[in-house]
């Protein structure tokens, strides 16, 4: 037997040299997994980034599954999306399957950014990687407005309405520029169906093109830590940093046991729960579009809801359009806005703790208050927490190159 | 030729205006593909000026029309509805309708070409849907007052028979007016303003 299996490992090395002599397979998988060392210490926050990845190619197959049967058409769309729930075989998993993949983007992703603020990845020689990121981010949120759309749902009419006319409210070209995005004076099936073609195809290249930029730069100067420091300035005798591991086989391994906590996690949503009443999948998505009647609430799905209730404390229709567009830009800012001279969480001391901790308040009671009803009371509160966002941006700038910082250790903790 | 007899300055010159008329031409060849996704033809003709003929409307009828897939109202005015306007006036957020959506031909309480036929776009300016016509005067679940108007089922928003809106309802601002204009006695044409009028 075992003279069979050198045999046969021999035939397969034989056929790897082939390929190798034609395409760099060995020296890529070296490069990028064997020979990449990573810091050792990684905990709970750095499953996120190939989780990402994992629901990233969740959507794109169950994406292209439903394309198969979906109608881009305002009079189909909505009985086609019904008619995979009901018609198709196993249409319903698969359906289910993409909008729960679709929440799940956001929770991973927004995970993943704040990993960075808690240990600084963001941080020098780090800014490209986050600002890839936060291209990938706002990529991704034109990406689930544009899917929402595709149902034809009551949600999903009034929704564009209501983020459509947002670009109305730029002077002068406001009026026009809706009308170029809609294609036509009113949400039409013009408009559907070339935003089916902007999901399907245009963003997720987009999507696409970008995770690549950000793996290149995240491989260019290796994983940050919990830590913050440089693991490649204590190097060993053989070269490789003495706190790195190869990331294949210790990170592969790690992630592996990820992917296998998450699927259950999604598995559950997916089997027992995919409307997780009314927060996933919204009831007035289950009408189909009326544009002669409006539904009594309007809200967008949780993701968007904290910049939603941005865009609701401020009372004038033109700043409050501003004010949501700053909340998100001034994010791409981030490794310049904070000036500390060490990255960690660990090291930057309490103040930063604090600031930290207020903004990551604001931020679940925004998304709270962006799903509200909206009372004059909620309207006040929503106030409060907008200016407690900004003000962490703000204090965060002034405060980092001054602040006392605790001394960092030259080699990772656990 | 020696790497000695290379003109820089020439260089960079033909570098800089091949690249200066290159960008000029993707420039001027992107235009066709951004202005694909404007209105097409086809929407453009469902968005073209309405003809609507007025002539069996009696007075106190209400006629709906699509213009650019807006509903359009035409209400023939009584006498009586006319003289009623002023009535209201203490209770109108903007009885003169200077912060409204209107043509600039548009003046006053009648907010009309002609009083008589009141030409209106009847989605509420608060979230768009589409408010009744209640004509009869007498009080109302929602106004004791009622003097005859629109209601807007939504949202409880309310407006005179102007369109104008009530003080203490959700809806911002008085019913829009589209660009009309008057073909002859008994013809309306939605969607042009009369000759001469900006």
């Amino acid at each position: 037997m075992a003279k069979v299996e050198s045999g046969m490992s021999r035939k397969a090395n034989a056929l790897l040299d082939w390929f190798d002599a034609r395409l760099p397979v060995r020296s890529f998988w070296e490069t990028v997994m064997t020979g990449y060392y990573a810091p050792k210490n990684f905990n709970f926050w750095y499953y996120m980034g190939s989780l990402a990845l994992l629901v990233l190619v969740i959507q794109i197959f169950s994406g292209i599954l439903l394309a198969m049967h979906y109608k881009p058409s305002a009079t189909e769309a909505f009985a086609s999306v019904e008619y995979i729930m009901r018609d198709v075989d196993w249409g319903w998993l698969i359906r289910y399957m993409h909008t729960t993949g679709a929440s799940f983007f956001f929770i991973v992703i927004y995970l993943h950014m704040f990993r960075s603020l808690l240990y600084g990845s963001h941080k020098a020689p780090r800014e490209l990687l986050w600002v890839f990121g936060m291209f990938i981010y706002v990529a991704l949120m034109a990406e689930a407005f544009l899917g929402y759309i595709l149902p034809w749902g009551q949600m999903s009419y009034w929704g564009a309405q209501v983020i459509i006319n947002l670009f109305g409210a730029i002077p002068k070209i406001g009026e026009p520029l809706t009308q170029w995005i809609r294609g036509d004076y009113f949400i039409s099936d013009a408009t559907l169906n070339r935003f089916f073609a902007l999901h399907v195809i245009a963003v997720p290249l987009a999507i696409l093109g970008l995770v690549l930029l950000h793996l290149v730069a995240l491989r260019e100067n290796g994983s940050n830590n919990p830590d913050g420091i440089e693991i490649k300035k204590n190097k060993g005798a053989d070269g490789h940093p003495v706190d790195g591991i190869p990331f294949h086989p210790y990170y592969t391994v790690k992630d592996i046991f990820g992917v296998g906590m998450f699927l259950m996690l999604f598995a559950f949503i997916l089997f027992m729960w995919p409307e997780v009443s009314g927060l996933f999948l919204e009831h007035d998505n289950f009408v189909p579009a009326d544009p002669l009647v409006t539904p009594t609430h309007i809200k967008p799905v949780w993701y968007f809801t904290p910049f939603y209730a941005i865009l609701k404390a401020v009372p004038d229709k033109l700043l409050g359009v501003l004010t949501m567009g700053a909340s998100v830009l001034v994010l791409f800012f981030l490794p310049w806005i904070d000036r500390s001279p060490v990255k960690s969480i660990r090291y930057k001391g309490t103040w930063y703790k604090v600031l930290l901790t207020l903004f990551t308040i604001a931020f679940v009671r925004l998304g709270l208050l962006g799903m509200a009803e909206g009372t004059p009371a909620q309207t006040w509160e929503m106030r409060l927490w907008t200016l407690v966002y900004f003000m962490f941006f703000v204090l965060l700038f002034f405060m980092s190159p001054r602040a006392k910082t605790k001394p960092e250790p030259d080699r990772v903790t656990h | 030729m020696s790497s000695d007899d290379v003109n820089k300055g020439r260089r960079r010159f033909l570098v800089a205006t091949t690249s200066v008329v290159g960008g000029v031409g993707v420039g001027i060849a992107a235009v066709p593909f951004i202005k694909s996704w404007m209105p097409s033809a086809r929407a453009r003709a469902i968005g073209a000026p309405v003809e609507v003929n007025i002539s069996k409307l009696k007075e106190g009828q209400l006629l709906k029309v699509q213009w650019r897939g807006q509903t359009i109202g035409v209400l023939h005015r009584t006498q009586a509805m006319i003289d009623g306007l002023s009535k209201v006036d203490s209770r109108l957020v903007d009885p003169e309708s200077k912060d409204a959506d209107q043509p600039p031909y548009i003046h006053g309480e009648t907010r009309a070409l002609r009083p008589d036929y009141l030409v209106l776009n009847m989605h509420c300016t608060h979230l768009g849907c589409i408010p009744q016509l209640i004509p009869q005067v007498g009080p109302e679940p929602f106004d004791e007052h009622w003097n005859g108007g629109f209601y807007c089922p939504c949202h409880k928003s309310r407006f005179d028979l102007s369109g104008r809106v009530f003080q203490g309802v959700p809806a911002p601002t008085n019913l829009r007016i589209p660009p009309y204009s008057f073909l002859d006695d008994n013809t309306l044409i939605i969607g042009v303003s009369p000759k001469g009028a900006v």
